[in-house]
């Protein structure tokens, strides 16, 4: 087969993954809604509760009170596609239960089936949620509601933060995705997934920001926890649509998503290659 | 006592069609469609019967134990089971009452089958005494001793039914509801479970409602049914008068030595086959067997065999209780 | 026939409960330190914003950590004695409920005592131990008002909890979709009720008083308790936030009625 015949079907196999998990994904219509509500309630407590402490000591802010404002809407909207929580079922039990035998036979790279899958659910998760909560929020008043970047003057400005926030989106996606093939990949080895779950969950909840934004952590954090992958996740676009980062710094990060992303998919899809190896040994 | 009179119950079943707009639509509208689960039902058991009450899937078999397990209001109409009112005084009305829902465990999943009898004795209050004598007794006649100290979820299906049936026990109940008792149980568990059961109502007194599918099941233990479609009792009655009505023709099957000529028979009766062949009517000496089929009552036939040949053996087949009731849903167009 | 107590029939689940988890003791140990993690979390956030900051609306670090740990330990109270209310949907949805009605005893009670996850203990003992950090560091001599100040908070706190858990059950007789929102009354409380109400503004004040009670549980006994007042009215606000439970028993026998008569 040549390489051309070969391309638009490889490409056609994974889209028709993504369109299966992506509609899945829109069906829960009256838990979505209900989703809203509760992400949207958690933003707005969160904002009223860092204008009490704007209130009480602005000087001791890392960054601006839009730029946190920002950064709470923007990871509110986007929760479900950052969250360390989420995980496919399916996947554990075709690792626990033995069925990994059947995915193995469908001609296609696992690790790129599973990835896909993890993207698309998601994505589909966040397509339904985000645009009410980025909506409404940017209805609410100045202080508590969010706004355009912080320091964006010219129109010019806004395109530039919204592209590049977009860009690190995708980055985000690449990122949390392939750091949950590894905890899919542990599974491989330890059997029972509840643990690593809980551990990555404690960890990128630290490190990824998912408790106070990394800036808010002890002075000198930061400054280390940056250049981490936990850090790709939701910090990133989240600094850059508050206009934390911006310019080449915003660029730099991107840029640094991107590597990580890389990094983690070639690594990941080479410890599953062989955890898979291992199985088929021992399974016979 | 129970005796119900002119129950109804009717539901709204929200209606739905496809499609995301008709989908928004019934968000804000929504239709309904009535459904009338129980149309009009009385009737009345007295204590210490025993009582099939059949019917397809869907007619009403169960809103009926509802109503009288006091789980669902009616509408109107009334039900007095032992002078009370099931969902007017529910506890002082269940604690009469055991009741086995064959799809649902009544016991706890991760331990032992004897905790959860003890924690049923707890729930109903069963005095310690009197405890101690049912469960020894449940034990003896279910022969439950091996399975008394094993998790429920270790049991298997007939094993966990009849922990499932001494559970809904343990506290003398004067009426027992089984639901689908032996569905799924193999053959010698099915008849253990039914022997109990019969002896439970003759030794006891326990009134006993049995809903069924299992044909089996009622012609083993009930001499009453009550068949009910459409939410309408179709038919009330013994067990027999239904067969009388019900069954079509029999086949009566006779052995015989010694010459016949069998032209002439009683009015009902007909020959289908003679050693075999059918048009055949007359035979010379030697043994042989003859098929006929009867409509009502064998004895005519069978005293004009006597008279005329050296009977050996006769046998009446009946029809069984699934054609019966086959028969009954087609006249009643259930 | 002498009528045996709810008590002694609840101590006998409770018993039931605790075999059962023996059976899945390495899940249940991972289970439970997830629920501490996870509070741990949230005492995390606190840590390092109160760190930072210094103090929040006039609260010391101290004062927010004994708000922390008293809504912390009277959700976890709940979670753990009342959890078969908060799997509501699943007793309606696979006939649970009607083995429950077919037994002599009281409906509610029955629902409480079939389920008791000890597991969400993880979230307890979060809870002790801030406790026993945030008493002798928060520098309030305590006297015996100021420990029933204490008690009342987390006692009646978890019955305010168990209260909205009744409302999450009435919905439940109704509809099992898109429940998720309850959360909001919650684990929302849980999270943000970690801080006194009051730091958010006074709408927030409003609806956390006449909505659900919450501030009768958490700012007003609170304040007695950190000697913002002396007030006798503070210190047995959490009392008045039982009225709370009148409407929720008033509900549930509504869609007790409501499920009898539909039957599902």
């Amino acid at each position: 087969m040549s390489e051309a015949a070969k391309q638009p079907s490889f490409l056609h196999k994974y889209l028709a993954f993504f369109h299966i998990r992506f509609s899945a994904g829109l069906q829960y219509r009256a838990a979505a809604l209900a989703g809203i509500a509760t992400q949207f309630f958690w933003g707005f407590m969160e904002t009223l509760l860092y204008n009490a402490f704007w209130r009480g000591d602005p000087s001791a802010f890392p960054m601006g009170l839009q730029a946190t404002v920002n950064y709470i809407w923007f990871r509110q909207a986007m929760l479900s596609m950052f969250n360390s929580w989420h995980f496919d079922s399916s996947i554990f039990s075709a690792i626990t239960g033995g069925s990994i035998s059947m995915e193995l036979i469908r001609p296609c790279d696992l690790y790129a089936m599973w990835l896909t899958k993890s993207c698309a659910s998601r994505l589909s998760r966040v397509v339904l949620r985000c645009m009410p909560i980025l909506v409404i929020a940017s209805f609410l008043p100045a202080g508590y509601g969010m706004r355009f970047p912080e320091g964006c003057e010219t129109a010019g400005d806004v395109v530039f933060a919204l592209a590049v926030t977009l860009i690190s989106l995708i980055g985000s996606l690449l990122v949390v995705s392939s750091i949950e093939m590894f905890v899919y990949i542990s599974t491989f080895y330890t059997l029972n997934h509840a643990g690593v779950r809980m551990v990555y969950g404690m960890v990128a909840g630290f490190l990824g920001g998912e408790l106070v934004p990394l800036p808010f952590l002890p002075d000198g954090f930061y400054d280390v926890l940056q250049y981490l992958p936990f850090a790709a996740v939701q910090s990133a676009p989240c600094l850059i649509w508050g206009g934390t980062l911006a310019g080449m710094d915003a660029l730099r990060t991107v840029g640094l998503q991107f590597i990580w992303a890389a990094v983690l998919i070639v690594t990941g899809r080479m410890w599953l290659n062989r955890s898979l190896k291992r199985v088929v040994v021992q399974g016979g | 006592m129970i005796r119900l009179s002119h129950i109804k119950k009717s539901f709204r079943v929200s209606r739905r069609a496809g499609g995301i707009k008709n989908a928004v639509g019934s968000f804000f509208r929504r239709q309904y469609d009535t459904v009338e689960a129980l149309a009009d039902i009385s009737f009345e058991i007295g204590d210490g019967e025993m009582v099939g009450y059949i019917g397809p899937n869907g007619a009403g078999k169960s809103s009926t134990v509802k109503v009288m397990s006091g789980i669902l209001t009616p509408d109107s109409g009334e039900c007095v089971i032992n002078g009370r009112v099931p969902w007017k005084q529910r506890k002082e009305h269940v604690s009469e009452l055991g009741v086995v829902f064959g799809q649902r465990s009544a016991l706890w999943w991760d331990v032992p089958v004897a905790d959860s009898f003890e924690l049923l004795q707890a729930i109903y209050s069963v005095d310690p005494i009197e405890y101690r004598r049912n469960l020894d007794r449940l034990t003896e006649m279910l022969d439950l001793s091996q399975l008394l100290q094993t998790p429920t979820r270790q049991l298997s299906l007939g094993q966990r039914m009849r922990c499932e049936i001494a559970a809904a026990l343990i506290h003398s109940p004067k009426i027992l509801f089984l639901d689908e008792p032996t569905i799924g149980l193999d053959a010698v568990s099915k008849i253990a479970v039914r022997d109990f059961v019969a002896d439970l109502n003759r030794e006891r007194g326990t009134t006993v409602i049995l809903t069924t599918h299992d044909m089996q099941d009622i012609e083993a233990l009930t001499k009453r049914i009550i068949l009910i479609g459409r939410g309408r009792i179709l038919l009330d009655g013994q067990l027999s008068d239904l067969r009388h009505r019900f069954e079509g023709r029999r086949r009566l099957t006779a052995e015989f030595t010694g010459s016949a000529d069998l032209t002439a028979l009683p009015e009902g009766a007909s020959l289908l086959t003679l050693d075999g062949r059918e048009g055949l009517s007359a035979v010379s000496d030697g043994s042989h067997r003859a098929v006929f089929a009867i409509d009502g009552s064998p004895s005519a036939l069978i005293s004009l065999l006597s008279g005329k040949t050296e009977l050996t053996d006769i046998a009446v087949e009946s029809t069984s209780i699934d054609e019966i009731v086959v028969n009954m849903y087609r006249e009643y167009g259930v | 026939m002498k009528k045996i107590s709810n008590l002694t029939v609840y101590r006998k689940f409770l018993s039931i409960h605790l075999r059962s988890l023996m059976q899945y003791k390495a899940s249940f140990i991972m289970t439970l330190l997830g629920q501490f993690s996870g509070a741990f979390s949230a005492f995390l956030t606190i840590y390092f914003l109160l760190r930072r900051f210094g103090t929040v609306e006039g609260y010391t670090y101290q004062e927010v950590l004994l708000c922390f740990a008293s809504i912390y330990m009277a959700f976890s109270l709940a979670e753990t004695f009342a959890r078969g209310l908060d799997r509501f949907p699943a007793v309606i949805g696979n006939g649970e409920f009607d083995r429950i009605l077919v037994r002599p005893r009281n409906e509610i009670f029955q629902v409480i005592a079939s389920k008791t996850e000890l597991t969400r203990l993880g979230r307890l003992l979060q809870a002790i131990v801030t406790f026993c950090y945030a008493i002798p560091a928060s520098g309030i001599d305590f006297t015996p008002d100021k420990i029933l100040c204490l008690v009342l908070m987390v006692v009646c706190g978890a019955l305010v909890f168990v209260g909205v858990f009744v409302i999450f059950a009435f919905i439940c007789f109704f509809t099992l979709e898109g429940l998720e929102f309850m959360n909001i009354l919650t684990d929302g409380v849980r999270e943000h009720g970690s801080y006194p109400f009051d730091i958010y503004g006074k709408e927030i004040m409003t609806v956390m008083t006449f909505v659900v009670p919450y501030t009768l549980v958490q700012v007003y006994p609170l304040h007695y308790l950190i000697g913002r007042t002396d007030s006798l009215l503070n210190l047995f606000a959490p009392l008045l936030a039982l009225v709370f439970l009148i409407p929720c028993a008033l509900l549930w026998k509504l869609g007790v009625r409501h499920y009898k008569s539909t039957g599902s």
